[in-house]
């Protein structure tokens, strides 16, 4: 009786993935997935903070898939080691603060990691030569797979007749003639075989799955290591880049402003780590203070707390203040006028 | 068999899934863990999880903002 092999895919949630995934699942391999976590994921529950996306699928894709596979799935916590990726990327960013192929080649060296750990013999990407202008290019694959590593135990069933044969093939673990040669940026090949195995539900990020692909989010991170004087960032940092109207008008505070309840709520969870500021008087967003302020900089972060507020055209609004140390004030200001707010305070 | 209870309250999806995941590593089959959350997306991440990976949800029950999750570990 011949040993079934095991092969460990990483799984995204996207369609290339799942194909990937079951194209070896069909070959009689034991398929299992990894999903990386490192903090910078776009998933729907990010979207669903804000209530105008509450329509949006809810569902984790990367378990999702699993689901569909009926495979188990591993979401492993990245975040520390990853932040190394995100701020010296050896072979530099993308159009935003993308290291698209390093982040690659530290997925894949992580997946090598898992299959000594658990005995798995080799490993399964949705990679498709041409279709990302970063990371998947003709010229990068064999560079993710060396320095992953993983050499030869990097298989990628959707373009693997473009590459020479890997271990798994040579060895005859899985029949190079039932992969394939997809290559370049459109996706027909692909959505082609989704409906052949007939998978049509799957999700389709339109500007990936990392928000360090999406320009305003690089530029607030960019903001970030900015003001902070270093390259460094911890998750709660950059979860709340993900949320809320970000203003900096001054060089040493930025506001975090809530731009509906939903978001306001998600703020609230870290009103005892910020000042943060709250209209008494009128209805308005909850306003989070990062950086070391002054009581003059109180009173414009007030003012600009009230211009967010239902009490924008009020002559006065009553702005609560939470100090960190405990103690609070109220503020009673004239909420700043629209255009003596310089457009580069927003972030 | 024992009773365990995570809390996971304040942490967005997936990191409820990750700490259920990494605490049910370390139970036996048998044993159950109630996950408390705050994440509305948990509500749908942590059955998932579970059904992909072998194990069953008990119960789920809302209260206001709080979620609690029960899951019964089985033998993946």
């Amino acid at each position: 009786m011949t040993e079934t092999r095991k092969a460990a895919a990483l799984i995204s949630g996207g369609l290339d993935s799942l194909l990937a995934a079951k194209v070896i699942l069909d070959q009689g391999i034991h398929v299992e997935g990894i999903n990386f976590f490192t903090g910078f994921c776009v998933e729907g529950h990010t979207h669903a903070i804000r209530k105008k996306d509450k329509a949006k699928p809810k569902r984790n894709n990367a378990l999702w898939v699993a689901e569909q596979l009926g495979i188990k799935l591993h979401i492993i916590d990245i975040i520390e080691e990853y932040k190394d990726v995100v701020i010296n990327p050896k072979h530099g960013y993308g159009a935003n603060l993308n290291p698209c192929l390093d982040c690659k080649i530290f997925m894949v060296h992580k997946a090598k990691e898992w299959i000594e750990k658990n005995s798995f013999d080799f490993i399964i990407t949705g990679e498709v030569i041409g279709q990302r202008p970063m990371s998947q290019r003709k010229n990068t694959m064999p560079v993710i797979a060396k320095e992953s590593g993983a050499n030869e135990l990097l298989l990628r069933p959707l373009c693997a007749k473009n590459l020479p044969p890997g271990k798994p093939e040579l060895e005859g673990w899985v029949d190079r003639e039932k992969l394939f040669g997809f290559a370049g940026r459109t996706r027909k090949p692909q959505m082609a075989l989704a409906a052949e195995f007939g998978f049509d539900d799957y999700a389709q990020p339109a500007g990936g799955c990392c928000f360090l692909t999406d320009k305003q989010y690089s530029q607030k991170l960019a903001d970030l290591w900015k003001a902070g004087g270093s390259r460094r960032y911890e998750l709660d940092d950059i979860m709340l880049l993900k949320v809320g109207r970000h203003l900096r008008p001054r060089p040493h505070f930025k506001m975090i402003i809530g731009r509906e309840d939903g978001e306001n709520k998600f703020l609230h969870g870290y009103r005892k780590q910020y000042t943060h500021l709250l209209t008494a008087s009128h209805k308005g967003p909850l306003v989070l203070i990062d950086g070391e302020i002054t009581q003059d900089d109180l009173d414009l972060a007030a003012q600009i707390a009230a211009r967010f507020s239902q009490g924008r055209n009020a002559d006065k609004v009553e702005v609560e203040v939470q100090l960190l140390d405990g103690s609070s004030q109220t503020l009673c200001v004239r909420p700043i006028a629209g255009e003596a707010i310089p457009g580069d305070w927003y972030l | 068999m024992s009773d365990h209870e995570l809390d996971a309250r304040r942490l967005l999806c997936p990191m409820p899934v990750i700490r259920t995941q990494e605490k049910a590593a370390q139970l036996k089959p048998g044993d159950t863990l109630a996950v408390i959350c705050t994440d509305p997306g948990a509500i749908h991440d942590i059955p998932a999880w579970c059904r992909v990976n072998g194990h069953e949800i008990i119960n789920i029950q809302q209260q206001q903002e709080e979620i609690r999750i029960s899951v019964l570990i089985c033998d993946e």
